[in-house]
């Protein structure tokens, strides 16, 4: 008899642990979905800490310019258009920093996204600026770093991995301590 | 005569050939008074002849039309509309040499009727197909969706048939009122055709301007008389009713009208039934029900069921998500037309767990199938007329 | 709940109807049926029984059958109150976002529209409810079935040749009487021959035949399982790709999603019913409805760079394909998909501009301005040349004297030019927009006229690829197996005992199709002289016909 009541409570105490697996297996799984329906908006391609995907451009002097070049070094790498008010107001200011920084192992590099030599070279000439300007024709750079808003400034450190994403304008002190934090020790 | 004449005349035929077959088989079944099954048998049979003469003739308009369009007549209203009843008179065909039922074609035979009448009130040109259409994949999907819903629609018929027998029409309940609202509403089906042919007959055109949800300012074509204005409308046409009220932007007020006076032709038209025949239109069919075998019904309600449900999932879910990811790059958009597609899905779905689950049987399963219908002529109509979606074609 | 011994010495489970051996009717309610109730046959619906903790009040709860089609009902009018008025991703607003969507609501259906965005139907069909339901259904699907599937599977398995004569006179076929010696080694031979599967124990016989159909409902469940978990990897990131790429004729761009993937569009194509020719049938729909589109059309090269090629480096781009894409006909490759799927004609591409003397009215000749390539000068000979100083595509004003430009794309191009002529030497400043020009340093003798422009087609096209259709399409196939292995197929049986005083018993059961049934037992009664058979269920109802007709009468009479 005991030996019966043993087995039946063995059997019953299976079933509930098998009930229970399947029921929050499926709620899990519920759980999930909506979770990954609610933050499906805001999924990135590229988070902090990833390695920044390598590419190649030249500049509007056709020196060629490829990320893992600078490997060891900062690389300040800004997506711009010249329509887009920010980009062209923080641009004096990235300038001045960028010649504080440049002796420091800090790199600039501007990203213009597929407007004309013409556009993008008078822009340049205009502002004087001293640090490299590029322009991805083909929007390959932009679609591999998955530029949405402009401008986008992405920071890669000297271990070649993305130290923060910023979208938006930014002041002068911003700049400043951005060049900081991927400035090589 | 142009391939297009040969096949509007066609369709004709069948049209007459279905309205006499109509009138054969409620002979038919009337005049056997006395349960002896001859009269049933013989002139069933004749009945039965005409049926498919007119059955014949429907598929060569069908195939006379694909000739002279190049492509499957399934692309628009009238196309659809038409096929459809083309469906439902065959379902009845097959339905009949398996079980002999002339009483199912009393029933089907004028909802086929009413079915065609109503796709002729839609233009009926033949048109060419735009990009979205250009693919086999209109033939293969259109109809398979459309024999689904033809066979559907037969078991339907065998639970209106089931209903119509079973329903006491001389007590006040539930079902009489929701039989009787049936009824009713396949006669505004009929006030529909008539005031659309009254006033088109009498070339009835009034013309406005109005101001549309987007604050544009736009033009409409009454055919009716405009009972109901459209928002901030301004009269064309010279001595045009001034209409009752002003409708808001969203609303279509032409197509409102032309359901108002559906309403005042259809009630007009259901009253004149009922006092000449002293009774409710429901009732008048009574006599002709004596000898229908009940369970036959249930029978041929869940058979069609049961080969429906599987070709609309087939047609209108599966074959509808391939073609929408080639053409439209995703299968499934919640486009209305494919929502309610999805519900008429749901709706059988449930129907047959409840018959095989819970033994919903006899007049519970009747009453399903006749709401499945009215599903699919919602699909049908509604969703194509008043909520607009990628679908609406017409 | 306690286990149910049966008088035959079998134990069976608590909540069995008919026992598992033998088949006798187990309770009270049963046995006074006149037919058994073969549904699971007569086992325990495994949630029935037991009803104890949570977990199985839940598991209960989502095994009924009454529950299944409450979600389904509930599901549908879900799905139909999303069809009042236009989903958010259908509506139509200049810019999208939460606050002009619900503006849009408002404005154009007034409070209805306000309720309606308020409760959260403008996106009813991605609602964390809307989702919660779906997976109340996935859990229905899976818990009813297992607990029907298991014990019915357990019973189908273990059937015993042997029945209870309470068991075999209570099923639909019955038939008892005297027969031949031989009767049931030639039963034996026919029903073999109609392809039944015959086990023989003693003096019993079990023929069986389509069990297979039995579980069709499982698989059929099964398959929407598959479908549904499909649907659920798509809301994962990664699972599918859906992107816009907006391309005008003779650029090339990267493919978004796709690395190493460029497109460079040759040429858009919009053509519509001319009515003639051919066309000339559809003349009267045409004229009807004005003009219908009959082609849209993005003629595209496809490149892929080398393996090792980083982006933005376009020089070793090689062409892989050439493909018209039209609607219904995306192009292909590698798993993605581009497909045709908006447009915009006459999209400004070159301006050419004639150099005039306002005076005299005279040409110093023309100019073309490339928008996609500007240039820095252009020499029109005879000592006269004007310079681009700048240029401003989409010119939206000045800000402290400099000109700006909203957007990238040539709406509204603005020039900024410095005219060199041998009269003036020294050049003259004039800032040129369409239909207007500013000379900012005062009266210029020169002017530019604008003499006519080269447009371009935009194409928008979308790109997908989507990991789960394999998923979706495997799930709909077992879908459509299952519901004919269900539908279209049938469980039959028969069992026949023939007993010791020489009388055979034969009972029958099929789960759908009597007729077929009585069509195969007909061919075996004759060939093996088994006793007539009767319909039990056609009796019963011939019985109550004739009861009512009694009663009719008898009101009639009175």
């Amino acid at each position: 008899m005991t030996e019966q009541n043993t087995k039946k409570t063995n059997k019953k105490r299976n079933r509930a642990i098998m009930r229970s697996a399947i029921l929050s297996l499926l709620v899990l799984a519920i759980g999930y979905t909506i979770y990954n329906s609610v933050t499906a908006d805001d999924v990135e391609v590229l988070k902090v800490g990833d390695q920044a995907p390598d590419f190649a451009l030249q500049d509007m002097e056709g020196v060629p310019h490829k990320l893992s070049d600078y490997q060891g070094e900062g690389v300040f790498l800004n997506f711009w258009g010249t329509w887009c008010a920010p980009c062209v107001k923080e641009m004096p200011a990235m300038d001045r920093q960028f010649k504080e920084f440049e002796e420091q192992g800090v790199n600039v590099l501007a990203v213009n996204i597929a407007q004309s030599d013409f556009e993008v070279q008078s822009f340049v000439d205009r502002l004087g600026l001293s640090f490299p300007v590029a322009i991805d024709k083909s929007k390959s750079v932009m679609t591999a770093y998955n530029i949405r808003p402009l401008p986008t400034t992405v920071l890669v450190n000297p271990e070649g991995e993305i130290q923060r994403i910023v979208t938006g304008e930014m002041t002068e002190e911003d700049i400043r301590g951005f060049m900081e934090e991927i400035r090589p020790q | 005569m142009t391939l297009a004449d040969l096949s509007s005349n066609l369709l004709y035929v069948a049209f007459l050939a279905y309205l006499i077959a109509t009138f054969v088989f409620g002979g038919a079944v009337k005049g056997n008074k006395e349960g002896s099954f001859k009269s049933e048998g013989r002139w069933g049979k004749i009945a039965f002849i005409i049926t498919v003469i007119g059955f014949l003739s429907h598929l060569g308009y069908f195939f006379t039309r694909w000739g002279a369009t190049g492509h499957a007549p399934l692309s628009n209203m009238f196309e659809f509309t038409t096929a459809f009843g083309m469906t439902l008179v065959g379902g009845f065909i097959v339905i009949y040499l398996i079980y002999k039922t002339p009483v199912l074609g009393m029933i089907v035979l004028p909802v086929a009727l009413l079915i065609i009448a109503y796709a002729s009130m839609f233009p009926s040109e033949v048109s060419p197909l735009i990009p979205a259409l250009q693919t086999n994949w209109l033939a293969i999907h259109v109809s398979t969706v459309v024999i689904a819903e033809g066979i559907l629609a037969i078991s339907a018929g065998a639970g209106l048939v089931y209903l119509l027998k079973v329903v006491d029409m001389n007590k006040k309940s539930k079902q009489r009122f929701w039989l009787e609202a049936i009824m009713y509403s396949l006669v505004l089906v009929i006030g529909f055709v008539i005031a659309s042919t009254f006033f088109t007959l009498t070339d009835y055109q009034a013309d406005f301007n109005y101001i549309d949800k987007d604050g544009n300012e736009a033009s409409i074509g009454y055919n009716m008389p405009p009972l109901v204005g459209m928002n901030e409308y301004t009269s064309l046409t010279e001595d045009a009713m001034d209409p009752f009220f002003e409708t808001p932007a969203v609303i279509n007020a032409g197509k409102v009208t032309t359901i108002l006076w559906s309403f005042i032709f259809g009630t007009i038209l259901y009253w004149l039934i009922r006092l000449i025949a002293r009774k409710r239109i429901a009732a008048i069919f009574k006599p002709f029900l004596k000898n229908v075998n009940l369970q036959l019904m249930d029978e041929i309600n869940y058979r069609s069921v049961i080969i429906g449900f599987p070709l609309f999932t087939l047609g209108g879910l599966i074959f509808a998500m391939i073609w929408a990811q080639i053409a439209w790059s995703r299968f499934w958009g919640w486009d209305p037309k494919e929502v309610w597609a999805l519900i008429t899905w749901l709706f059988y779905a449930a129907y047959l767990h409840l018959r095989l689950g819970k033994g919903w049987q006899g007049e519970k399963s009747a009453w399903l199938a006749v709401i499945g219908f009215a599903i699919i002529m919602f699909n049908l109509i509604a969703v194509n007329l008043i909520i607009a979606g990628l679908h609406s074609y017409a | 709940m306690e286990k149910l011994q049966c008088t035959c010495g079998h134990i069976n489970p608590p909540g069995t109807i008919l026992c598992e051996s033998c088949g006798r009717s187990l309770t009270k309610e049963e046995q006074n049926k006149k037919l058994v109730d073969m549904r699971y046959e007569g086992t325990a619906r495994r949630s029935q029984t037991y009803n104890k903790s949570i977990i199985d009040k839940i598991w209960n709860f989502f095994s009924s059958v009454k529950v299944g089609v409450g979600i389904i009902v509930v599901l549908l009018v879900a799905a139909a109150i999303g069809t009042i008025l236009p989903q958010a991703q259908y509506v139509n607003v200049p810019v999208r976002n939460e606050a002009t969507i619900k503006a849009y609501y408002a404005d154009v259906y007034g409070e209805i529209g306000k309720l309606y965005h308020f409760l959260g139907f403008h996106d009813l069909y991605g609602s964390i409810w809307f989702i919660v339901l779906v997976g109340m259904l996935a859990i229905s699907l899976i818990v009813a079935s297992l607990d029907r599937f298991v014990p019915l599977y357990r019973s189908l398995k273990n059937q015993r040749v042997l029945r209870h004569k309470s068991f075999m006179n209570k099923q639909r076929i019955y038939a008892e009487g005297a027969a031949p010696e031989d009767t049931l080694q030639k039963a034996e031979q026919k029903l073999k021959e109609l392809k039944y599967n015959v086990t023989l124990d003693k003096n019993g016989l079990l023929a069986e035949k389509g069990r297979f159909s039995r579980w069709g409902p499982y698989v059929n469940h099964i398959g929407l399982i598959i479908f549904l978990f499909g649907v659920m990897l798509r809301m994962i990131p990664g699972f599918y790709v859906d992107e816009t790429l907006w391309i005008r004729e003779g650029e090339t761009r990267a493919i978004p999603e796709a690395p190493g993937y460029f497109l460079e569009s040759e040429k858009f194509t919009f053509e519509t019913y001319t009515g003639e020719g051919e066309e000339e049938k559809f003349g009267e729909a045409i004229e009807r409805v004005g003009s219908v589109a009959k082609n849209y059309q993005t003629d595209v090269v496809l490149y892929q760079t080398p393996e090792q090629s980083l982006p933005g480096a376009t020089d070793e781009m090689e062409r892989v394909k050439e493909e018209g894409i039209q609607v219904n006909q995306p192009l292909k490759f590698d798993g993605y998909a581009v497909y045709q799927m908006d447009f915009k004609l006459n999209e400004l591409r070159a301006m050419t501009f004639d150099l005039t003397n306002k005076a005299s009215d005279e040409s110093l000749g023309t100019f073309t301005v490339d928008l996609v390539k500007p240039e820095k000068s252009y020499d029109l000979g005879n000592g006269a040349k004007v310079d681009l100083l700048g240029y401003y595509p989409d010119f939206s004003g000045f800000e402290n004297g400099e000109p700006k430009t909203a957007t990238p794309v040539p709406n509204n191009p603005g020039f900024l030019v410095r005219m060199f002529t041998p009269e003036t030497p020294e050049g003259e400043v004039s800032f040129i927009v369409i239909q207007n020009t500013i000379e900012p340093l005062g009266e210029n003798q020169y002017k530019l006229t604008f003499q006519g422009a080269e447009t371009r087609n935009v194409s928008g096209l979308t790109i997908r690829k989507d990991k789960t259709l394999p998923i979706l399409g495997l799930g709909g196939l077992i879908f459509m197996i299952g519901v004919a292995q269900g539908m279209y197929f049938n469980h039959r049986r028969f069992w026949i005992q023939q007993q010791d005083n020489g009388v055979v018993l034969l009972a029958g059961h099929t789960n759908k199709n009597w007729f077929g049934l009585k069509k195969d037992l007909d061919q075996v009664s004759e060939f093996a002289s088994l006793p007539p058979y009767t319909d039990q269920q056609e009796e019963i109802e011939k019985l109550e016909k004739l009861k009512k007709e009694q009663r009719m009468e008898g009101d009639e009479v009175s």
